[in-house]
């Protein structure tokens, strides 16, 4: 079979795709790249569909080998890149050949980055999707993460122009967040000083963050209303649990839930979220439904524009 | 007949949710059904997905395609055609249950705050049959009602961070079975053998939402006999 080969899965790599969509029906939950827009970078910058399946490589220690012609991106978190032990740029198309051997180090800053190969990697979906829920055993291998040995699939392609993005418009993976929310669900049952105390101070990430959620340690925070009947849970939702620290629940999220929610964090902001590492520094800030809106579209017309200026190496 | 009555709030970005009077209720429940049929039919392509649960709809649509504005727009439109109506029940599904203290470690605390015996625990939670409300919170677990109110207990204020497979559990006015290891703040009371969510199965789940489901007692050797798993369950 054509493809790539794992020699070593590193600390937690991943099939992804954008998502599971349309299964809330049997709890499943939605799955995908965590940082979704450096994802999509990877597939972009190769010309694939930008949902196409891709590998999500935690922490670093990924090495594959190649034994077809293909092209190859790695995107998101800064880490050592090399092909045949030759340091090889991030956010570029590389040519790779029968038996080179790709190799990802240890992530310096973000925590998760995004190989995609030339016309994506051919996985066969399951209800709809590649995308790996560990916690379901759906998608993916087998519902498995990648082990050594596992065999990856994909179209030889021969010829592909070699784009690279501009320094300039890769995401950094700051310090401090300041994460946008569109206040929503329960907001009204937060009294008004609850919510200032919100704003106001930052919280921390804790190590208890993973792909379902990130759970926060600051300001203890309250609700007036403690029960809740069990209610869709959307990307983004910060649920508030009696304890009053937050929990921003991201793409392995349960579908349903029965704490008291604040409201949700931009998709945008999510994604940096989803690069941060215990003990960042972070603050939420109020916006618009109409803002939240604004910046979807700004964000997509400026991929957009960026994409169509890349040119050839 | 009276209109049905619903509120529309603001959930995410690309969300709003749907609430009917918050109640266990059969009759909720059907208008939930009604709703999600009626949402599919008006967004149509502008859908990313519809989640119903005990009586509210999450609506996500795709930010690209549509707005709020305009998604708040049709979602009135198309509920204006809501009706009461007497709600249809499914099939009546058993599923045996292993109740001890060794299997549900939350039994002594709810029989300890309701100053009733372990016993009385276990034949209250059995004696009622229970309707499929919702499913979610992971694949295949479904949401039944209602518990007798005498054991109705509030979630645990921190999450236990593993809850095995199996483990039927107690929230509120709510009862479930865990279908997959996860974290989960529900109060245990037993383990059930029976797989709650099997992809390699048709059909998937044992029950779906409408369907009646009744708990039977059995003991650790027919639990085990059933395939059950004590190991993994220590908690």
């Amino acid at each position: 079979m054509s493809g790539f080969e794992v020699i070593a899965a590193g600390v937690l790599s991943l099939l992804q795709d954008r998502g599971r969509f349309g299964q809330s029906a049997l709890g499943l939950t939605t799955g995908g790249a965590m940082d979704a827009p450096s994802a999509r970078w990877a597939n972009r910058l190769l010309g694939n569909d930008y949902g196409a399946p891709l590998i999500e490589c935690s922490v670093g220690g990924l090495q594959l080998r190649t034994n077809t012609s293909s092209y190859i991106a790695v995107t998101g978190a800064e880490l050592p890149l090399s092909i045949n032990g030759k340091a090889a740029e991030l956010w570029t198309v590389h040519k790779v050949q029968p038996g080179d051997v790709i190799e990802l180090g240890m992530v310096s800053q973000g925590l998760r980055a995004y190989l995609a190969a030339s016309g994506g990697f051919a996985v066969t979906p399951q209800f709809g999707s590649v995308s790996t829920v560990l916690r379901e055993g759906i998608g993916g291998l087998k519902g498995n993460k990648l082990q050594s040995g596992d065999v990856l699939a994909a179209q030889p392609v021969n010829q592909l122009p070699r784009l690279s993005l501009p320094l300039a418009y890769r995401p950094q993976f700051n310090r401090v967040l300041t994460l946008r929310l569109v206040e929503g669900y329960q907001a009204d049952s937060f009294p008004v000083t609850e919510r200032q105390r919100f704003y106001l101070n930052s919280y921390k990430v804790t190590p208890q963050a993973d792909r379902m959620g990130y759970k926060l340690t600051g300001t203890a925070i309250h609700s007036q209303q403690s029960q809740l009947l069990s209610e869709g849970i959307c990307y983004g939702a910060v649920q508030i649990p009696p304890d009053g620290q937050p929990i921003v629940l991201l793409n392995d999220r349960q579908t349903l839930g029965g704490y008291p929610k604040i409201g949700s964090v931009l998709s945008l902001d999510c994604a940096l979220l989803a690069q941060a590492v215990a003990g960042t520094e972070l603050y939420f800030t109020p916006i618009s439904p109409e803002q939240a809106h604004n910046a979807l579209c700004l964000a997509k017309v400026r991929t957009d524009a960026i994409t169509s200026q890349l040119v050839s190496l | 007949m009276s209109k049905p009555q619903y509120q529309l709030t603001l959930a995410g970005e690309n969300a709003l949710i749907l609430y009917f009077d918050q109640r266990i209720d059969p009759a909720i429940s059907a208008l939930v059904q009604q709703a999600c049929v009626l949402i599919r039919a008006e967004l149509a392509e502008d859908l990313i997905d519809v989640l119903p649960s005990y009586a509210s709809v999450l609506v996500m649509f795709n930010p690209l395609r549509t707005d709020h504005f305009r998604v708040q727009a049709q979602l009135k439109h198309c509920l204006a055609n809501l009706h009461n109506s007497d709600s249809q029940s499914g099939k009546v599904v058993e599923l045996p249950v292993y109740y001890s203290e060794e299997s549900g470690p939350d039994l002594a605390l709810i029989a300890q705050t309701k100053n009733i015996s372990i016993d009385e625990v276990i034949q209250r939670h059995q004696a009622v049959s229970y309707r499929v409300y919702a499913i979610g919170f992971a694949p295949g677990f479904a949401y039944l009602g209602e518990v007798d109110p005498l054991l109705q207990m509030p979630r645990l204020a921190t999450p236990r961070a593993k809850v095995p497979r199996g483990a039927v559990a107690i929230a509120d006015r709510q009862t479930a079975i865990y279908p997959a290891q996860s974290p989960g703040g529900w109060n245990l009371i037993g383990l059930c053998p029976t797989r709650m969510f099997n992809p390699e199965q048709t059909p998937v789940m044992p029950v779906s939402v409408g369907d009646e489901v009744r708990f039977v007692a059995i003991d650790k050797a027919e639990f085990l006999r059933l395939g059950g798993e004590l190991q993994g369950a220590k908690l």
